[in-house]
């Protein structure tokens, strides 16, 4: 027996979860295909920075977007996934960190990003704890932190509630497009199809799109998690540095969540673990900014499987080749925050056939070698 | 060829012996400083060892166990106080933590002899001060000379339950109580198969008849109610008997436990399946009757692979370290082989027999109250867990354990879930209507037990 | 919790302190056994509110027992010597 629907979803993290719902709300039938259970790879296991600060100015009108409806979460969802508004400090380790922070400041302002330098003397009397390694630092007031264990599930139980199709452990085996609909046969032989197809597969998003002639050079990427036993609170900011390769947050029960560098994956079973040398690279660089971490217990780490593309944003858009298929994939590391907003520009890609949010930068094609 | 032990409890030793006159030199690991395991292990220096009084009746298995230790040290690589909290065994290599430095350690086959830890129920009052596992009760007892309390409640189910308050009453230890949530006539049904334990009865049952002959109050068939207490620590414990009557003791503290459960979180991180063992009631670690485990280079022996006891555990390390070195190509002789295979099976038929003489009280778990604690670490109580499973089933997804994890934080913790486990599993499955084993088991995660942040420029 | 000192019991004795307060021990204790033979009550505070601890298994897997050492930092009670001397702050 064949399931037809309007829209069929590949992939349950919060991208997918929130198109479920919003298509579910404009009223169409949707089935989403989850693998897995949802959220169990990249939004599940991220370090859940809601952050806007620092992204390629083509992300933020969907990172804007995204912070307004992680605003009302909780009326969306019924709840607001620990969503907390604590501000992201991002610090300068040097003069050249610190001209980076300068040189982004007028990036915020053309999105109207509220941004603010915090100079050499303001962020050690702002931040008594930070390490003198910090030079300065820039701070967005709206930006934030949740918790990623939540967030896709409470989208999915939203996208049921509202009468969307959420079924976990459908692993799609097989795709096909007859000109007018696609069909799709999960591993355990059951069959779907619906004249539209969104792909939010994440990683094996690129193997979708390459299964519809459109393949894009997409890699495995597991972001590499620590979180420490709880100590008092003083860590108010989510914090990053410039280059990334530390991020770092407290949460209210006293846990410090912080990441860097990548584990190791295989994405075939699927499979994914930190790594030690990584895992103590990130501890080495925490307690450069943050001394009186030093003697802290690390309780747990962990990772997952994220695609990341070579220019470090997704793939989101129309397919090239083939009507009625949109991708949203390949988040490369930092889709959690985006994930509420690319669900609503799914349903109105799907339902209006347009979004006010430009989307060229995202095209699938953008990796193909011009023609000769 | 690089071969490493974890472990040098009763299995770990008698693996390295057999490594050892092999010809092989193994890199062996032990978190304590001298070795023995739990069971048999030692008083700190300066404390007295005499094994007479530290072991009784397994004085002399333990001091044989000692004296085969310390001639081996020598012809290891001996790493004493020494935390494996890693292992990856795509790129065989072990991950240690030795006083705060950090190490990699390169093995071609490896022997994880990790042992066991208490199995506990979370009973109301049981976070208080004064309230330990049997096994910690024992320890006190025997590494330190000291009880854990002067009027001292031992509760629970298993071997251990009778043996701790033997000892403590035989170390002088005011013993108040001694509740068996077992009814004797489950014990007494197991009677037949447990004859097939020869001296390990006979001295079940001495312990038993002793504790009775002192006059000492016995219990079974219970179910406990409360630890109860006040500022200073533990006041007394309350139960309901068979016949539905409450009762209550005054006590200054309580040991608890239900059976042991396999500390196998090397195994998980190793990548070794696991299948649920029905009549021990755990997950264990897949392996065959020598200690291969599906997973190359990777054995396993001792109570880390299964709970056998620790016997079994001598036998099994040395049946771990033969397979091993069959399987590199050494030379073994059946000679050698046979009588251990015969001996480890003949001890898994009265294993069994104990199992069924002690069977671990599901329903106790799943019956938890709601406003117990249940994840120490995170302060969750019961009703969290049951709270969350009902939204769960509410939308229809699929009941797994690890996302019971990520929604509640039970098993989040220091402790990564030892403690809760069991017990957090049982309250799910109950709450969700289904069989313990249909909703996983917690996912292992490294560190195997916590490590210190390095201070800046102590780094690795 | 108080632990009795039931043989063995007159072995070398030394001093530590427990928050600034003397506590007299005896060499071979544990931190967990000199603190807690020697009147200190409980060894930390759940940081959920949920009262005193004072460690649960004695064999370093339940993590309840941590305290602070002085020039050490945060050990687990149970699996560590007590020393003359030591400055000891509930962890």
């Amino acid at each position: 027996m064949t399931i037809a629907c309007d829209v069929l979803i590949q992939g349950g993290g919060g991208a997918g979860c929130s198109a479920a719902l919003h298509l579910a709300q404009r009223g169409l039938r949707v089935v989403l295909l989850e693998r897995g259970l949802v959220g169990g790879q990249a939004s599940g296991v991220n370090y859940g920075g809601v952050r806007q600060q620092g992204r390629h100015p083509a992300e933020l009108p969907i990172a804007r977007r995204s912070r307004e409806l992680w605003g009302r979460l909780k009326d969306l969802v019924g709840t607001d996934a620990e969503f907390s508004i604590t501000g992201h400090l991002k610090l300068a380790r040097n003069e050249a960190e610190e001209a980076d922070l300068i040189a982004y400041l007028d990036v915020a302002k053309q999105h109207d990003l509220p941004l603010r330098m915090v100079g050499r003397n303001a962020i050690h009397r702002e931040y008594p704890w930070l390490g003198p390694q910090v030079v300065a630092g820039s701070f967005a007031p709206e930006d934030g932190a949740a918790n990623p264990r939540l967030l896709a599930p409470a989208l999915a139980n939203a996208a049921r509630a509202a009468g969307a199709d959420i079924r976990e452990h459908h692993e799609v085996v097989a795709h096909a497009h007859d000109g007018a609909r696609f069909h799709l046969r999960t591993a355990a032989g059951e069959a779907f199809t619906a004249p539209a197809l969104l792909n939010m597969a994440g990683f094996w998003g690129g193997r979708v799109a390459e299964a519809f002639g459109e393949p894009v050079p997409i890699e495995a990427l597991s972001p590499n998690m620590l979180v420490t036993e709880p100590v008092p609170y003083f860590i108010e900011p989510n914090l990053g540095v410039v280059g990334g390769n530390l991020y770092l947050r407290q949460i209210p029960r006293g846990n410090v969540i912080m990441g860097g560098g990548r584990g190791e994956s295989d994405p075939s079973v699927p499979w994914s673990r930190p790594l030690p040398e990584i895992s103590f690279r990130t501890m080495g660089l925490a307690v450069e900014v943050i001394p009186s971490l030093a003697g802290v217990q690390v309780i747990r780490s962990w990772t997952g499987i994220d695609g990341r593309m070579p220019d470090v944003i997704p793939v989101i858009g129309p397919s090239r080749t083939t009507p009625g298929l949109f991708h949203a994939f390949g988040f490369s590391g930092h889709g959690f925050q985006l994930g509420p907003a690319i669900g609503a520009i799914m349903a109105e890609l799907v339902v209006d056939g347009r979004t006010d949010i430009p989307l060229e930068a995202f095209r699938v094609d953008r990796f193909k070698a011009p023609a000769a | 060829m690089k071969v490493a032990v974890v472990g040098a409890g009763p299995a770990g030793v008698r693996a390295v012996e057999r490594l050892v006159a092999a010809g092989l030199s193994p890199v062996w690991i032990d978190e304590a400083p001298d070795g023995g395991g739990r069971i048999y292990q030692r008083p700190p220096p300066g404390v007295n060892r005499d094994a007479r009084t530290l072991y009784g009746f397994e004085a002399r298995r333990a001091t044989a166990l000692h004296t085969a230790l310390d001639a081996l040290k020598p012809r290891s690589d001996w790493r004493p106080e020494t935390l494996v909290w890693h292992i990856r065994p795509e790129a065989r290599q072990l991950h240690t933590l030795h006083r705060g430095r950090q190490a990699g350690v390169d093995y071609d086959a490896a022997i994880l002899c990790t042992g066991a830890m208490d199995r506990v129920i979370p009973v109301p009052g049981w976070t208080r001060p004064g309230v330990t596992t049997l096994g910690a009760a024992q320890i006190a007892l025997k590494t330190q000379g000291c009880g854990i309390g002067g009027r001292v409640v031992f509760l629970g189910t298993g071997p251990l339950l009778w043996l701790v308050a033997y000892q403590y009453a035989k170390a002088g230890a005011e013993v108040a109580a001694v509740l068996d949530t077992t009814p004797f006539a489950t014990k007494a049904r197991a009677t037949p198969g447990l004859l097939r334990g020869g001296a390990t009865f006979v001295k079940g049952l001495y312990y038993i008849a002793w504790l009775r002959r002192r006059g000492i109050r016995i219990a079974e068939g219970i179910a406990p109610l409360a630890i109860e207490g006040d500022a200073g620590g533990v006041t007394g414990v309350a139960w309901r008997d068979a016949s539905g009557r409450e009762h209550r003791v005054a006590c200054d503290a309580a040991g608890m436990g239900w059976g042991l459960k396999p500390e196998a979180q090397l195994a998980d991180l190793a990548r070794v399946p696991f299948r649920h063992d029905p009549l021990q009631a755990n997950w264990v670690p897949e392996r065959d009757a020598a200690g291969r485990t599906p997973v190359r280079g990777i054995y396993l022996a001792g109570d880390g692979a299964g709970i056998g006891g620790a016997e079994v555990a001598e036998i099994a390390g040395a049946r771990a370290a033969l397979a091993l070195l069959e399987d590199a190509g050494h030379r073994v002789d059946p000679i050698e082989t046979v009588p251990l295979d015969r001996k480890l099976a003949a001890q898994a038929r009265f294993r069994a027999a104990l199992e069924r003489a002690f069977p671990f009280p599901s329903h106790l778990a799943r019956g938890i109250a709601d406003d117990t604690i249940l994840c120490r670490c995170e302060g969750l109580r019961t009703g969290e867990l049951r709270a969350a499973a009902r939204a769960e089933a509410a939308t229809g997804p699929a009941p797994e354990m690890n996302r019971a994890k990520a929604f509640t934080r039970v098993g989040m913790g220091r402790c990564q879930g030892r403690v809760c486990g069991v017990a957090a599993a049982e309250v799910l499955a109950a709450e969700l209507g289904c069989d313990v084993t249909a909703i996983g088991r917690l996912r292992g995660q490294p560190p195997v037990k916590p490590i210190p942040i390095p201070a800046a420029g102590d780094a690795p | 919790m108080k632990l009795t000192r039931l043989r063995d019991a007159s072995r070398p004795r030394i001093s530590l302190t427990l928050d600034g307060t003397p506590i007299e021990a005896q060499q071979g204790d544990t931190l967990l056994t000199a603190l807690l033979a020697g009147g200190a009550g409980h060894l930390r505070e759940s940081e959920f509110g949920d009262g005193p601890r004072a460690g649960f298994c004695l064999m370093g897997a339940c993590q309840d027992c941590w305290v602070v050492v002085e020039g050490m930092g945060r050990v687990r009670a149970c699996a560590t010597l007590a020393g003359q001397g030591m400055k000891v702050r509930r962890g």
